[in-house]
Order: C-alpha cells, then sequence, then structure tokens
C-alpha cells in the first residue's frame, strides 16, 4: 500500500506548489518601499508648472499617489476606478505623470475626467527611479506619517479597490 | 533628370550613419564600468534581459542613473544598494543569502540528501530480501530434481539453464 500512497503524496505536494507558483505573476515584484517613508521630492504641477508640490506637503493625511501616463494602456482601464473613487471624496488622489508630455497629459485629464486633487510632473522619470516603479500605473497609499503602506502595481481594478485599498484607507484613516 | 535621381540614390549610405547610437557615454572607461555592473542586474521590464541589454525605456533610464553616479565617484557596491534600495533583491541576478532565500540556495542540497538516504535504505532493504531468499540445502534438492526431470520442457521455454 504505501508504494502507493508515497508517490501520491509527493504527487500532490508538488501540484500544489505548482498551482500557486504558476498563478502568482511574475511582474508582481514585492516592492522593498512598503514600510519605509515616501522618498522626498519637488515636482512642478502638471497644470501650473510655476507652483511645485512635495509630499511633505500632506503630513498628517493619508493619501494615494497614482503615477500614470497618456501613453499607457492600462492607465485607461484604471481611469474609471479612480475618477468613481474621486467622487465620493474619501481619499485625495495626487497624481504623478510619468515620463510624459506636458500637452499630452494635460489632454488625457480634459478629454477623460480628472480624479487627481493635484498632479505632478516627472518628465524624465526621476522620480519614478526612487519610487521603484518599473511599470505604470502603479499606485501607492501613503499614512498620516508618510509611510508607503501599499503599493499596486498595474492597474486600480474595482475588485481590488473595494477589497484591499479602501479598507486600508480606511484603517489608516482612523489611526 | 535620371542622373540627378542616381546622385540622390547614391546618397542613402550617407544617411544611415545619421542614426548613432545615443546611449554610449562620452567616457567609454566608464562606459565599460557601466556594462559590467549592469550585466549582473535584471531589467525589471524584460524580466529574462540583464539591465545591460535591455532596451526598455526603464532600462535606459536606469542605466544612465548608473553612469551619473559613477561619474559622482559611488563605488560599485553603493549603487548596487541604492537600486536595491528601490526594486528589492529581485534586480540581482545573484541573490543574497537570507532567510527568504535559505530554500532556493540549500533546498537543492536537501533534496540531494533526502534522496541519498532513501537511497540507501531502499538498497538496504532489498539486501534484506535477498539474504532472505538464500537457498537452503532442501531447496537446492528440490530445485536439482526440478531441473533433471524436465530438461526438454525447460529449454522448449527457452530458459537459459546454467548447468547443461
Amino acid at each position: 500500500m504505501m508504494r502507493f500512497i508515497l508517490p501520491f503524496v509527493v504527487f500532490v505536494v508538488l501540484s500544489a506548489f505548482l498551482y500557486v507558483g504558476l498563478g502568482l505573476n511574475p511582474h508582481e515584484v514585492p516592492s522593498p518601499l512598503i514600510g519605509k517613508p515616501a522618498p522626498a521630492f519637488n515636482l512642478p504641477q502638471l497644470q501650473e508648472p510655476a507652483k511645485q508640490f512635495s509630499p511633505q506637503d500632506m503630513k498628517g493625511k493619508v493619501w494615494m499617489l497614482n503615477v500614470w501616463a497618456s501613453w499607457c494602456a492600462a492607465c485607461k482601464d484604471e481611469h474609471h476606478v479612480l475618477l468613481a473613487l474621486a467622487r465620493q471624496n474619501i481619499v485625495p488622489i495626487y497624481g504623478m505623470d510619468y515620463k510624459d508630455k506636458r500637452e499630452d497629459g494635460m489632454a488625457v485629464l480634459r478629454d477623460t475626467g480628472d480624479p487627481y486633487t493635484l498632479v505632478v510632473s516627472d518628465t524624465e522619470g526621476r522620480i519614478g527611479i526612487d519610487y521603484g516603479v518599473y511599470g505604470v500605473p502603479e499606485t501607492y497609499v501613503i499614512d498620516k506619517q508618510g509611510v508607503i503602506k501599499y503599493k499596486q502595481i498595474g492597474g486600480v481594478s474595482q475588485q481590488i479597490m473595494n477589497e484591499k485599498i479602501l479598507p486600508m484607507i480606511k484603517e489608516l484613516q482612523s489611526k | 533628370m535620371r542622373y540627378l535621381l542616381l546622385c540622390w540614390c547614391l546618397l542613402f549610405p550617407v544617411f544611415s550613419y545619421a542614426g548613432q547610437a545615443k546611449d554610449i557615454a562620452e567616457d567609454p572607461v566608464l562606459e565599460k564600468r557601466m556594462i559590467g555592473l549592469a550585466e549582473n542586474l535584471r531589467c525589471l521590464v524584460c524580466q529574462n534581459e540583464s539591465l545591460a541589454s535591455s532596451h526598455a525605456d526603464l532600462a535606459e533610464d536606469l542605466r544612465r542613473e548608473v553612469r551619473e553616479q559613477m561619474k559622482k565617484g559611488m563605488a560599485d557596491q553603493q549603487i548596487i544598494d541604492y537600486l536595491v534600495a528601490r526594486y528589492g533583491d529581485f534586480v540581482l541576478y545573484d541573490p543574497p543569502v537570507k532567510k527568504a532565500t535559505l530554500i532556493l540556495w540549500y533546498g537543492p542540497f536537501a533534496l540531494l540528501l533526502l534522496g541519498c538516504m532513501v537511497l540507501v535504505y531502499q538498497m538496504k532493504k532489498r539486501m534484506k530480501h535477498i539474504r532472505e531468499a538464500d537457498f537452503s540445502e532442501a531447496d537446492a534438492k528440490r530445485a536439482a530434481a526440478l531441473l533433471n526431470e524436465a530438461p526438454e520442457a525447460t529449454q522448449s521455454k527457452k530458459i537459459k539453464d546454467p548447468q547443461t
């Protein structure tokens, strides 16, 4: 009997490993930035380049930083999710227009709606490197102390928003 | 008109020089050092390509960053630390030994050891079986009697008999 049970157990264990392993998305690289302070920057605002924005300004508030670009297809998919969130007025969404031309970024906001409290432009993508951005869109949840609590790689779906991001934001706000 | 066209066509090779790779720095020594370092780093966009060979936009930006840090006089290890702080151990093709990577580093050896143990166990078990099957005196006599009794029957079955 043992000679059948043992290979079967090995098979089941191996299948379980493969099932979990193959189900993972290799493009989701766990960010080492979670639990660390959000890197500081000073970037010009998209709409008014004369004015600057820095994460320092957000101390004491829970906020979201969404990295996007006009050339990014997945950003268009998540756009309506961000718009819906903005309408609920729960959390300020700050945008970072990543490696984009100013006019192109402005055109997207004009044509498809603007969910952002404010947008900064990272024309050369240098701040993106500090935030470990490697595939837009990416979304960060930053707490009152300015610590990154969550990073979403790729578009935010309504499901991720409802199940992961919103509960986290509510929890962080109550702290 | 035809000659003019011909002249124009002859100019084509000249145009092809225009697109020199813009990535090459003014300093070839630094460029060589950068490539050497970037070959051991993974591009996050095309994950099977090194930072040195990837054509992804991000890889270009990161090469620029590495170049600039080298110009600032930073050591290779400092630059690697800079990238790991942003992108995690994933950028390293040679992951460090730590808690999370223990299985990665020592798992194969553990499996090898386990395999050896199973092999030794099985071989010992088999040795025991073989010894148990030793012929007793009576068995040997019985076997000889059987073999002598029907030599043709065994031959017709084409069983080799070492005694004949």
